[in-house]
């Protein structure tokens, strides 16, 4: 008799138990993306605070353009973290896409950078998108038909990529650029730089697809738990594939918009960056294991980085001491948003 | 034969059996996994499919469902023959499947996890959340699972999952379901609610076939069994005319003892030696319930049980592995801390883990560092790992346990499966334990091995140590002086020496003397 008892209870005790929880994880799960947004209203009042010039137009949007191609870097990374992977050549992409690109159409003599002449120039962007595209499928390849470690395939490409790019540019920075591919870093719409719109719309886009398109979803199901999306019929290849190959695209695009900003295609464009979209992406509630996390979220992320350095900047804090605390508020802002929602972050 | 056993519901209209194969056979490499098998699914019944480990269940189930395309042999539903293989849709719309690892994304909300890869018509159609959650209660709703479809799937029970798993499954339209072992992650009330539910599809005319390892569950629940042995079709049988021993003799193979099944205790010699390992009242997460467990100086006890019966748990529980929720493991009157393999290891405790692979081995390495992996400590001073020290205790090891290698630098990776599994045992006995606890020691090991490992485990306990050995392999439990049978997280009988193959099979599945499970179902309605 005591045995039935006991079964009894602890199955009731386990039903009451799956209840609360189900009440408890469905309000923090709501909340978990917009865990950083009271720690960005905090960086805003203490640049309020600290100085005048903070909430001004003009350094807002300062802050934006800044961000626009870190935060393209960490939308692509969110959407392959999110289905399971990792790229880290995505850094080295933004610099040796544009190079590429600007190499084949530049005329073959009269400047200092001299290029091959192919194609007309108007084909820069396109062609700079492609190598993006090519970039991304060669990942692809590696890590889905070689079956090889991604984290390594994807260290091995960051390190060759930018050798390449070394190679190609002569180690210098590349001046004569084609009007038609600095026009979207440079140009501005309705008052705002033209990036930031572009940046806008497109994670507006990126968090529509993964929140009401199927493939969008695929994604969530694929980085949760893979076998188990191929059982429900998800082609798992094909859209991790996909996702490689757009996060690439994403990453040739971040370099377009950055070589226009500045004018430029610096030789060490975008390098060391991937540690930093990383943090963004991961405060922002992705997780490293995949099939966690939104697009809004890692968006906050960047912004909370980049906020930090701007308020520290006009608060006077010496430039050398940006990057020290760059490493700080990754540290911080992890434990505020491991706490914040309750989860381990594994 | 199967025929004489339909259910009433649409016995009549039809007679095209929703399910039906012949000639069944695959291979993997050099196993045959199906000879020849056959199996017939009539519209509505609740037909089980029972064997023990190897005799091909799981093969059949993933050639009904079309994972796997069979060597030879026909497969026919409803009267149509199979469609192409690949062809995922089609199939889904036949026959529907809840497997036994479950296949619910923890983060994905319920209604989501009903409907991936279909939450919209379009690739490119956007989803209505909204709508989708409708669906999803209308689909809970007709199968009455009382579920939140907004909820998590991670906080939900897993009987809950399993319903999920149910109605996504019958979702795409099959009339019949297979269920390969679903009540194995269970509790017993959980079990009597599936199978209330199950009883319900039942009655609207939905089909299933039944794998589990608890027999009971089987006369409990369905009306035909299909009992598979080696490989092959053994039987197809009303379960109403089919005594529980005959069952178990089909099973196993072993031709009918005409012993009536004994009362299960028989008091082990007990020769007064002191108590080695001490289990009390140990309560793990998902695995037992208030266990006690000795094993004496000089004894072999084997603990057995069903693949879901919780004794590989206990075992490694005992070995430091798993932490107690309550309870205490003691060794040579001194107590363990649970959950720490140091302090298992510090109190004499050696473990021969499940899997060798998995837990056992680092392939790439040597024998010998293989071998002394848990004595690193006992190979130089300040921490420091001599090689000279290193090779000869492996060579020791070798010898002692004649383990047929090239020699003490060759990678363990080279070594035949009997091998492997020897320098496993030798890593557990590199500490000179005072507790061995061996898991499924002679898992895939060849007949000489065998032989040898277990008498290698009796030396020891003869030589005033103990042995537990936890396995469901009867070759394993026979070398003991004692077993403790397990099923469902408890000790449910024990046996002395001498007992017959089919008392202690039954034991294992739950049937004879040990109808707890059934028992509590019925209270706990």
């Amino acid at each position: 008799m005591s045995a039935t008892t006991d079964v009894t209870d602890t199955a009731a005790n386990v039903g009451k138990a799956g209840d609360t929880d189900t009440g408890r994880g469905l309000g923090l799960g709501r909340f978990r993306e917009l865990s950083l947004v009271p720690a960005i209203l905090v960086l805003g009042l203490i640049g309020f605070i600290v100085s005048p010039a903070f909430l001004t137009s003009d350094n807002l949007i300062g802050v934006a353009q800044q961000s626009t191609e870190l935060s393209l870097l960490v939308l692509a990374t969110a959407l392959i973290l999110i289905a399971g992977r990792m790229d880290l050549s995505l850094e080295s992409t933004i610099g040796v896409a544009p190079v590429i690109a600007v190499w084949l159409v530049l005329p073959t003599h009269g400047a200092r950078f001299t290029g091959l002449g192919l194609l007309p120039e108007w084909t820069a962007v396109p062609l700079c998108l492609l190598v993006g595209v090519v970039i991304g499928a060669v990942n692809g390849f590696l890590i889905l038909k070689l079956r090889l470690n991604g984290f390594i395939v994807t260290l091995g490409m960051l390190t060759m990529l930018r050798g390449l790019q070394i190679a190609i540019s002569e180690g210098q920075s590349i001046v004569e650029l084609p009007s038609s591919f600095t026009y979207l870093g440079k140009a501005s719409w309705l008052g705002m730089p033209a990036a930031i719109w572009i940046c806008v719309t497109l994670f507006a886009a990126g968090g529509s697809a993964l929140a009401w398109l199927r493939h969008g979803r695929a994604l969530y199901a694929i980085g949760g738990n893979a076998e188990a999306a191929r059982t429900a019929g998800i082609k798992v290849d094909r859209i991790v594939w996909t996702v490689l190959i757009l996060g690439s695209l994403l990453a040739a695009f971040a370099g377009i918009l950055y070589s226009g900003h500045y004018g430029s295609i610096s030789a060490t464009q975008g390098s060391g960056w991937i540690f930093q979209v990383f943090a963004a992406t991961v405060i922002g509630g992705v997780s490293l294991n995949g099939g966690k996390g939104s697009v809004f979220g890692a968006l906050t992320g960047v912004l909370t980085l980049q906020l930090v350095v701007n308020v520290m900047t006009l608060a006077g804090v010496p430039a050398l001491w940006n990057q020290f605390l760059n490493g700080a508020i990754i540290i911080v802002a992890l434990v505020i948003s491991r706490f914040a929602s309750g989860e381990k972050q594994e | 034969m199967a025929d004489t056993a339909t259910a009433p519901a649409q016995a009549g209209a039809g007679p095209a059996p929703v399910a039906e194969a012949a000639g069944i056979s695959k291979r993997f490499g050099a196993t045959v996994a199906l000879r020849d098998a056959r199996i017939t699914i009539t519209a509505g019944e609740s037909h089980a499919l029972v064997g023990r480990n190897g005799a091909g269940k799981s093969t059949l189930v993933s050639i009904l469902t079309g994972l796997q395309p069979p060597d030879t042999g026909v497969l026919r539903f409803s009267g149509a023959p199979a469609p192409a293989f690949g062809d995922i849709d089609a199939w889904r719309s036949r026959v529907a499947c809840v497997y036994q690892r479950s296949t619910i994304i923890q983060d994905l909300t319920v209604a989501e996890n009903l409907f991936l890869n279909r939450q919209s018509d379009g690739v490119l159609r956007p989803i209505r959340w909204r709508e989708l959650k409708r669906r999803a209660g209308e689909l809970l709703g007709e199968y009455g699972v009382d579920v939140d479809p907004a909820a998590r799937a991670r906080n939900l029970s897993v009987e809950q999952r399993q319903f999920i798993e149910i109605a996504r499954a019958l979702s795409f339209g099959a009339r019949f379901i297979i269920l390969d072992e679903p009540t194995a992650k269970l509790d017993a009330r959980g079990i009597s609610r599936l199978f209330d539910k199950l009883r319900d599809l039942q009655r609207q005319g939905v089909a299933f076939l039944f794998i589990s390892h608890h027999l009971q569950e089987v006369y409990d629940l369905c009306t035909t069994v299909t009992v598979y042995r080696d490989a092959a079709h053994i039987l197809t049988a009303p379960v109403a005319g089919l005594g529980h021993q005959s069952l178990v003799e089909a099973m196993t193979g072993e031709s009918a003892a005409t012993a009536i099944p004994v009362a299960a205790h028989s008091a082990p010699a007990r020769d007064g030696s002191a108590e080695l390992l001490a289990v009390e009242g140990l309560t793990l997460d998902d695995a037992c319930r208030d266990l006690s467990l000795s094993v004496r100086a000089g004894e072999v006890v084997g603990l057995a049980g069903a693949a879901a019966s919780g004794n590989v748990r206990v075992g490694e529980a005992v070995a430091g592995l798993h932490p107690a929720r309550q309870g205490t493991i003691t060794v040579g009157g001194r107590r363990v801390r649970t959950g720490s393999v140091p302090s298992a290891l510090k109190a004499g405790v050696g473990l021969v883990p499940e899997d060798r692979h998995i837990q056992g081995l680092v392939n790439d390495r040597s024998v010998a560092e293989n071998a002394t992996l848990t004595v690193t400590d006992q190979l130089g001073p300040f921490g420091t790992v001599l090689p000279a020290r290193t090779r000869s205790f492996a060579r020791r090891m070798i010898r002692d346990l004649d383990i047929k290698t090239p020699g003490a630098a060759t990678p363990v990776s080279a070594l035949s499966g009997g091998n492997q599994q020897k320098v496993v045992v030798a890593r557990a006995l590199a500490t000179d334990p005072r507790v061995l606890v061996a898991i499924r020691p002679t898992n895939g090991v060849d007949v000489k091995s065998k032989e040898f490992l277990l008498g290698r485990i009796r030396q020891i306990a003869d030589a005033g140590k103990a042995a537990l050995i936890v396995s469901d392999e009867l070759d394993d439990l026979k070398a003991c002086d004692r077993v403790v049978v397990m099923f469902h997280g408890r000790t449910v009988a024990e046996f002395g020496r001498g007992w017959k193959d089919e008392q202690l099979v039954a034991a294992m599945e739950g049937v004879g003397a040990t109808s707890a499970a059934s028992d509590t179902e019925a209270h706990g309605r």
